[in-house]
């Protein structure tokens, strides 16, 4: 059994309202060093395969086909054999 | 007349299927029927609507869910031959998501979700889905969403741009392209698009909520003339990039 991360995040160079009105947030109580905030996503997720590489590319699969949309998003993944 | 077949899916969480449905069947007097999810086939239609909504609840991104829905597949294969697609709002979401139309519909620049009439200039009229206007008549329709800011990368931008490919854009009164007419922060103004093929159209207006003379307007009634048109008549635009040159 595997456990999967899927860090799933907007491209650097696309607009990120949100995470713009968060840095605004944030400054309003007084961080002002703090910039670029930018907000993504974790999906977890629990495999039922043998070996890591298969679980990898499951993951990767489902990264490209569903959890990122790759016209605006980028996404990265870990993947960690789960101790019975 | 030979009566055009209207088939509007409804996911889970559309909600303006019956509007479509309405308008299609009462206002315009054609045959119309709603078409499950679950289904897997869209059965004998002329033109497929895919409604506004939230269909699966946005959960994920809008549309990501509803286009791994079954009856997709055949709505994928019913666009490949030709037949007619559009969607709406939610349902433009979709089609970009599904792949038949470029590009991503991101959060709102403002981030509020955006609920108002605007204007739309008619950019191309030689569709099937706008052959009843005039190349820049401009359209009152209203717009409803928190996601609609449309985005593509600048090589897909420019084959739009240079195809025709872009349909309606966000305008004032007077139909002059400007920042504060753009409601969402779309990329050049972009309110819908269409497909190479001039097959399947995506707009974020609503022309179903335009449509019925007790509302106020009915520009979005155009649109629904214009598909009615093109089924019912031998008037076929084949290629509508070949038209306009």
């Amino acid at each position: 059994m595997f456990h999967a991360k899927v860090y799933v995040t907007l491209k650097k160079t696309i607009l990120d309202p949100q995470g713009k009105a968060v840095e605004d947030g944030i400054h309003s109580f007084g961080y002002d060093y703090v910039t670029n905030v930018r907000i993504g996503k974790l999906i977890e997720m629990d495999i039922d395969v043998s070996n890591k590489e298969e679980a990898e590319k499951i993951v990767r699969e489902i990264s490209e086909k569903l959890l990122a949309n790759v016209v605006m998003e980028t996404f990265n993944f870990t993947v960690e054999e789960v101790k019975e | 007349m030979k009566k055009v077949k209207f088939g509007i899916v409804v996911f889970p969480g559309s909600n303006c299927d019956h509007d479509a449905h309405y308008v299609a069947g009462e206002i315009m007097n054609q045959d119309a029927k709603l078409i499950w999810h679950k289904e897997t086939s869209v059965g004998d239609v002329d033109v497929i609507i895919l409604p506004g909504g939230f269909s699966y609840g946005d959960y994920l991104r809008c549309g990501a869910i509803a286009r791994f829905s079954p009856i997709m597949k055949d709505v994928v294969r019913f666009a490949k031959r030709g037949g007619l697609v559009i969607g709406i709002c939610n349902g433009f979401q979709i089609l970009t998501e599904a792949g038949l139309l470029p590009g991503v519909l991101l959060r709102n620049k403002s981030l509020l979700f955006v609920c108002k009439y605007v204007f739309l200039r008619v950019e191309n009229a030689y569709t099937k889905f706008t052959s009843a206007c005039k190349q820049g008549d401009i359209l009152e329709i209203p717009v409803a969403h928190g996601e609609g800011n449309y985005y593509t990368d600048p090589e897909t931008l420019k084959r739009l741009e240079d195809n025709g490919q872009i349909v309606f854009r966000y305008c004032d009164k007077n139909g002059n392209i400007t920042d504060e007419a753009n409601p969402n922060g779309s990329l050049n103004n972009i309110a819908g698009i269409i497909n190479e093929e001039g097959n399947i159209l995506g707009m974020m207006p609503h022309p179903e909520r335009a449509a019925d003379p007790i509302l106020g307007h009915t520009d979005g009634r155009k649109i629904f003339e214009s598909i009615i048109q093109n089924v019912t008549t031998s008037q076929v635009i084949v290629n509508f990039v070949a038209e306009r040159s």
